[in-house]
Parts: C-alpha cells; sequence; structure tokens
C-alpha cells in the first residue's frame, strides 16, 4: 500500500529509474497479494508456471485481459469488505465488467485523482459545471463508468452545476445565472468528449448562445471513437470549444474504470502523460513483447492502486504509441503518449452468425 | 403465393440473371438429379473460371472451378450407384450462404440445382470478388443459345438484412438451406415456411482431430511438412473459424511418444506458419482471454509455452463436457493425451462435427462412432481435407436431402 510520503510525491516527478523502481515495489507486493487472496488470479498464474518470487521488473508481471472482468467476478477482499462496485459502460446486452473496491481502495483512487488533476487545475477547489446530467448517478449502488467519473471528478468543485436536465438538454439560463454568480473565478468544466460534442458544443452553436469560460479549465474523457465519426480532430474539438464559450484550457484524459483514480491527462503539448502511480506499456500483437517508442502496440496499463481486485496490471483493448520518457517539453517526467483507438475487429473468416448480428444492427437504427 | 415478388423487389439486388427471374424459378418445373443441362452449363462454367485471369487469384474460385468439371460430376454421380432414380428435385430451394466463407454460395448452389432444384441463392452482401467472379461467369454462359433455359434454375441474390424480403422468399421455397450460426438460424426461422417445405441447418459446429503419436514420431522430413501444409489448410488458412476446423487434439499414445510426437508436430506447424500467417491483433488478445478462461476454469490443465502467439496450446489431463465453452479462433487447441480413445466417448456431444486423422484408419474411427452410438461427428477426414466441401455435409446428403423419391409398386 502507498505510504503517506509516497502519496505526497509530486505525480510527475520522478526519473525512468526512480519510477522503474518505485512502481516495481509496489507493484510486486500486489502480484502477490492477489495470488494469495483471488482464487482465479493465483490459478492463471500458476497455469502459466509463473513465479511471483523471481520477479525483477514490473513489466515481467502477467498481464489479464480487461475482458476477464466481463467473465469473472474478481476480487482480492471477502465480500463484506466491498463498499462500491464500479462497472464499465456497456450497450444494452453486453456483458459489463465489475470492479469490487474496498474502503482503502476508494480512497486511495480519490487521493491519487487529487494529486493528478491539482497538477493541472491547482490546489484550490472551485466551482464546477458538470458537463452531462445529473440522472447518470442518481443511482448510487451500481456506478456506471460515466458516473463514477463524475462523482470521483466531483471533489474538485466547491458549487457545482449539471449541464444538461434529465433529458440532456442544455440548461442555459441555469449556466448563465452560475457564471454570474462565479465571475472572475476558475470555473472546472468536466464530462465526456462525445456528450460535450453533441449536447454542449452543438446546442450552443445552434442557439447561437455565446458563454465566457476563458477562465475555464476543461477536463474531458471517454474517447475519440464517436467523434472520429463524425471526423472531429482534438484540435477542432478544442478550437470549436473556443469558438463557442472562449475557453483555452482543455485537457482529454484517457483512464479506464478498471484502473480509475490513476489516469492520464494531456499536457499543454497534447500528449498523455503517466504519473508515478501508473504506467503503459505499448506490446506487439504477435508476441507481446514491447514496442519500441513510436510502434504501435496493444497497451497495457498498470496502477499502483487495485489492492481489492487483481486489475494491477492489464491489456486493454486499446493502441497507442509510446512517444517518449522524461523529455516531454512540457516539463513532466514519466512516459508520454497517444492513443490510436480500440483494436480492429477482426474481419471473421469461416462460418458465424453474421446474418444474427445484421438483424441486431439493423434492430438498433 | 401470399406475397407478390413486386412489394420487395427493390430492396432485392440480381447478380444472376441481372434482369431477375422470379417468376420464372418460381414456375420452372422440376428435373431429375445430375439433369444433363445442369451439368453441361457446370462444366461450361468450369471452363470460363479457369480460363479467367482474375479467377486465378483466388484458390477457392479455382478450387470450386475444378469441382464443375463434367469428370468430378460424373465422379459424385456415379457414387449414387442407382439410388438416384426415381429422384427428382423438391422444387425450389432457397439458400442462405454464410456472410464470411466468400465461396459458399456457389457450392450450396450447385448442390441445389444437381439435387434437381430451381434456386434462390443468398449471397454474402459484403462485396467478395469470389462473388462477382463466379457470377460473372454465370451469366456469361449462359448468354449462348443452348444454356437460354438456366435463366429459369436459378438466381443469385443479395439484399440487406429485411423481415419482408426473407418472408417472401421463404414463402415461396420447398427447402431452404441455412448456412450460418445457431443465432442465424434462429433469427430466420421467423420467417414461416409453406407446410410441405423443410429445412437444412447447418448450426455452430466444432471439430477435432486424432493424432497417433507413433505415426508422427516415424515420419521423415517430407511426410512432416506436407502435413504440417495439410494442418495449415484445416486451420490457419481460415484463421481456425470454419466449423470444420480442429479445435481439440487427441493424442494416441503413452506419455513418452506423445511428448515426441507433439514437439516434432509443432515445429514443423511453427517452421510452416511462422512467416505466412499474420495474426490479427485482436485474435492474440481474445487467445490470451481464452488461455486465463482455461485457466481459471478447468482443473488439471497446463498452459504450454510458446515462443508468441501464433500457436496457443492448452494441456487437458481430463476433458470437461462444455469443451466448445474453451475454444478461440487464431490457432488455439486443446490438446489431450490418451492411449485409449474410449476415453473421449463422454464428451463427443451433437456439436461436434469433423473428426480429421493422421495416422489411423478411416474406417475404424466410423466403426467408433457407430459402436458408441455417439450423437456427434459427421464427418471422417484425413488431416487437409476439413474444408474440401462434398455433398454429404454435417450428416446430411444433400442430393437425397433435397430431392424427393417418386415410388412406384
Amino acid at each position: 500500500m502507498l505510504t503517506e510520503e509516497e502519496l505526497n510525491i509530486p505525480p510527475y516527478s520522478l526519473s525512468k529509474d526512480e519510477k522503474r523502481t518505485f512502481l516495481t515495489k509496489h507493484l510486486v507486493a500486489l502480484t502477490r497479494q492477489h495470488y494469495e487472496h483471488c482464487a482465479e488470479y493465483k490459478k492463471i498464474l500458476n497455469a502459466i508456471s509463473f513465479d511471483i518470487n523471481n520477479i525483477s521488473d514490473y513489466s515481467q508481471i502477467p498481464f489479464l485481459p480487461v475482458r476477464l472482468f466481463k467473465e469473472y467476478e474478481l476480487k482480492s477482499v471477502p465480500t463484506e469488505s466491498v463498499v462500491k462496485t464500479l462497472t464499465s459502460s456497456g450497450t444494452t446486452g453486453q456483458k459489463v465488467s465489475k470492479i469490487f473496491l474496498d474502503k482503502s481502495t476508494s480512497a486511495m483512487q480519490s487521493k491519487v485523482l487529487t494529486k493528478i488533476v491539482s497538477s493541472c487545475l491547482g490546489k484550490q477547489r472551485v466551482p464546477m459545471l458538470i458537463l452531462d446530467s445529473s440522472a447518470v448517478i442518481k443511482n448510487r449502488a451500481m456506478f456506471s463508468a460515466r458516473g463514477a467519473g463524475i462523482l470521483g471528478f466531483s471533489i474538485f468543485g466547491t458549487d457545482r452545476l449539471y449541464a444538461l436536465d434529465d433529458e440532456m438538454n442544455l440548461n442555459v439560463d441555469a449556466i448563465k445565472a452560475f457564471l454570474e454568480k462565479h465571475q472572475g473565478e476558475t470555473i472546472f468544466l468536466f464530462g465526456f468528449t462525445f456528450m460535450i460534442w453533441l449536447h454542449f458544443y452543438k446546442e450552443l452553436k445552434k442557439l447561437s448562445v455565446k458563454l465566457d469560460l476563458s477562465k475555464g479549465v476543461l477536463i474531458h474523457g471517454g474517447g475519440w471513437k464517436k467523434l472520429v465519426n463524425e471526423a472531429v480532430s482534438p484540435e477542432m474539438f478544442k478550437l470549436a470549444l473556443h469558438e463557442v464559450c472562449g475557453i483555452n484550457r482543455v485537457y482529454d484524459y484517457y483512464g479506464m474504470v478498471e484502473q480509475t483514480g490513476s489516469i492520464y491527462v494531456e499536457c499543454e503539448c497534447g500528449h498523455l502523460h503517466t504519473s508515478i502511480f501508473s504506467d503503459i506499456i505499448c506490446r506487439r500483437p504477435k508476441d507481446f513483447s514491447e514496442c519500441e517508442w513510436g510502434e504501435e502496440g496493444l497497451v497495457e496499463v498498470v496502477s499502483v492502486l487495485p489492492e481489492s481486485y487483481p486489475g494491477h496490471v492489464l491489456l486493454t483493448e486499446d493502441v497507442g504509441v509510446v512517444l517518449g520518457e522524461d523529455d516531454c517539453p512540457c516539463g513532466r517526467k514519466g512516459k508520454y503518449f497517444r492513443i490510436n483507438g480500440r483494436i480492429k475487429n477482426a474481419e471473421i473468416r469461416g462460418c458465424s452468425d453474421t446474418y444474427a448480428a445484421e438483424a441486431s444492427n439493423a434492430a438498433r437504427v | 403465393m401470399p406475397q407478390e415478388f413486386s412489394a420487395i423487389q427493390n430492396e432485392v439486388k440480381f447478380l444472376f440473371p441481372t434482369l431477375g427471374n422470379i417468376d420464372g424459378v418460381a414456375n420452372h418445373r422440376s428435373f431429375a438429379p445430375f439433369d444433363g443441362l445442369v451439368c453441361a452449363f457446370l462444366n461450361e462454367v468450369s471452363k470460363k473460371l479457369l480460363a479467367d485471369n482474375e479467377a486465378k487469384a483466388y484458390p477457392d474460385v479455382v478450387t470450386f472451378a475444378f469441382f464443375c468439371r463434367k469428370a468430378n460430376i460424373e465422379q459424385i454421380k456415379n457414387t449414387y450407384d442407382g439410388r438416384l432414380h426415381g429422384r427428382l428435385g423438391r422444387g425450389v430451394t432457397f439458400h442462405i450462404a454464410p456472410s464470411n466463407v466468400p465461396i459458399n454460395f456457389a457450392y450450396t448452389l450447385v448442390a441445389g440445382l444437381l439435387a434437381g432444384n430451381r434456386c434462390v441463392v443468398r449471397a454474402s452482401s459484403k462485396d467478395f470478388a469470389q462473388t462477382r467472379i463466379v457470377c460473372k461467369a454465370f451469366c456469361s454462359v449462359a448468354k449462348k443459345p443452348e444454356y437460354e433455359d438456366v435463366k429459369n434454375f436459378f438466381s443469385v441474390v443479395m439484399f440487406n438484412h429485411s423481415a419482408k424480403v426473407m418472408d417472401f422468399f421463404s414463402s415461396i421455397c420447398d427447402v431452404r438451406v441455412i448456412w450460418g450460426g445457431d443465432n442465424t438460424i434462429v433469427e430466420i426461422r421467423k420467417s414461416p415456411l409453406q407446410p410441405r417445405a423443410t429445412e437444412i441447418t447447418f448450426a455452430d459446429r466444432y471439430s477435432f482431430a486424432v493424432f497417433d503419436a507413433k505415426y508422427v514420431t516415424l515420419m521423415n522430413d517430407d511426410e512432416m511438412k506436407k502435413v504440417a501444409q495439410a494442418f495449415y489448410n484445416d486451420t490457419y488458412l481460415y484463421d481456425q473459424n470454419a466449423c470444420s476446423s480442429p479445435r481439440l487434439i487427441v493424442w494416441l499414445g503413452n506419455k513418452e511418444l506423445c511428448d515426441k510426437a507433439k514437439e516434432k508436430f509443432w515445429n514443423a506447424i511453427y517452421e510452416n506458419i511462422s512467416s505466412k500467417y499474420s495474426l490479427a491483433p485482436i485474435l492474440s488478445v481474445d487467445k490470451l482471454t481464452a488461455r486465463y478462461k482455461c485457466a481459471v476454469e478447468l482443473d488439471a490443465m497446463k498452459i504450454e509455452q510458446s515462443q508468441d502467439n501464433l500457436i496457443t496450446r492448452i494441456q487437458l489431463n481430463s476433458l470437461p463436457q462444455n469443451l466448445n465453452e474453451y475454444i478461440c479462433a487464431g490457432g488455439f487447441y486443446l490438446e489431450y493425451d490418451t492411449e485409449n480413445l474410449a476415453n473421449i466417448v463422454p464428451v463427443v456431444t451433437r456439436k461436434f462435427q469433423t473428426l480429421s486423422y493422421l495416422g489411423a484408419d478411416a474406417a475404424d474411427l466410423q466403426n467408433f462412432v457407430a459402436q458408441n452410438g455417439l450423437s456427434g461427428i459427421d464427418r471422417i477426414v484425413p488431416v487437409g481435407k476439413t474444408a474440401d466441401f462434398a455433398f454429404v455435409w454435417d450428416g446430411y446428403d444433400l442430393i437425397e436431402t433435397m430431392s424427393r423419391m417418386v415410388s412406384a409398386v
């Protein structure tokens, strides 16, 4: 577990070797802990004859594919210690990931998120405009990824306003009143990339409403897949938002429900950054060896936070590129990288249920 | 006809004949299996394809062309040895080809025609070159005056998912042939058939192989290389996705022989595939997930070490009843060693389709299926032949199933 001192290390301050030692120490400890307390994890490591007593570097620790969290309820604590269950957002009918948090893991997630976010937002809590509907967080027993994200980030807001009503309509009057009330203050905006585009940017544009958010800081996440379909690039996204509300500071983040807290935030140079609490390794699909910097691969994510479930070393279904380490012009240490999107669904050859798939697609339209 | 074709014709695209011919197909008389004009037409199509430069780039089209040659069709006809006397096609057969195997539409069509039917085939809505090349040959041969009537024998159509179109073709057919997985069958069965119509469905199936360990250890290098290529054709050629691709390999022999044979066999496979098989990234993630699923759910198993993700092997010390839940595409093999084939009897369910063999005797294996009254295993073929199309498929004789017997006393 992270000590109070370790938590206080500035999140982008360790150099390559220091970070490697730090991560290896914690991730090895987590590997042992999950091996002892999670039966499924133990079976997996045994089946590949992995020796938990002989790990010299965290990159050697086996990664679990994130899909396993959809297949099994993986946890390393007794059920009665679970205080919160996070679920991934999946469309109806799909299996969702379930992530079990105990008190300690949940608290650590908040603390680390605070460290990371305050490095771009500042240490003070500020008024917060949530570019979503409060309907998303109404069911507190089962948090969706969207709800968990909103609640997680809400700790940075003093006065909070949901910009959208339950029907996802933009509440322009309430926003104007909110900005009036907090004139001159930094405003923290948070939301999901596609929702922001659809329900905030497009609405403002349509209504020809101009807001003054020149003192705003927007942190957004959730991925670009749907915006790529609309041919919106990250640059266009920033320009378009600037146009409707004058906002200058817009940061994308990469994160997933399986590793809440240790997120990867974009810097001023447009690069996603790893903090000391997490790391990215891109791997070649052919043999899972590590890619060179600049070479696209499957994204492995590691985090020192997951104590209550074996999610400290995961293989995602995203592809990305590590761009460098410790030398981003923004001055932050650690690896910086780019996410290129999801892995392409293989073109299936052979027999399969394609007519049924077409039917379900047709039904959705 | 409960519904008029005109109501749906805008949703249907005809690849053959390009102007459409539903009335002609619906009203033409039936013919006897292996009808002379049909066989002659297929032989012409075969010649056309074999002379087509574009077709040469597609081995599956070339294989189909060889299949349609007069000599081959004659040979198949001869295997029926008089059993077809008195038979006539059932009428109109409606075939729904799988979307992912380009050439399958052509084989199912040929089976329907040779059984004596007029056929409507729904080809994959994907834009496959193979579909285009084969239909081009059909059109070109049908232009000749002697094949004028062939335009009323069959149609190759494309249409997007539509209950109305599916309802229409289902309502005019005497036999519906569904190639596709369980979900596709459920979906299509929502469209009713005429009371006397029958249906042939190719549901989700899985296949396995039986290899004799001693036989493998005794093979010389050349033989081993040939077997490796044959195994490649059974598996990696279609990403191990075909229902006839082996998922489980049963090694017959004692432990020492099995270990030796496996090392030799997999080295040869690796040598064969390493430079030519490109594993899709999603499949390496799928395989990793499947590997760990086996680790979590199965007892007495071991994940074999491998140098990369091309060959994934799971050694099983006992066979689970739900074996089919542990399969994965892209080169994922469950392996089981035994000295007695009878040990697999309890797990061979109706989901098992093809048994491919190496160093075993086909007749012995056929007896094994019969003597044990197995509900699975419909085909027994040597390694390398799992994907070869034959008129007996999945336990159906397509010619007999799509024709009717006119009895006379």
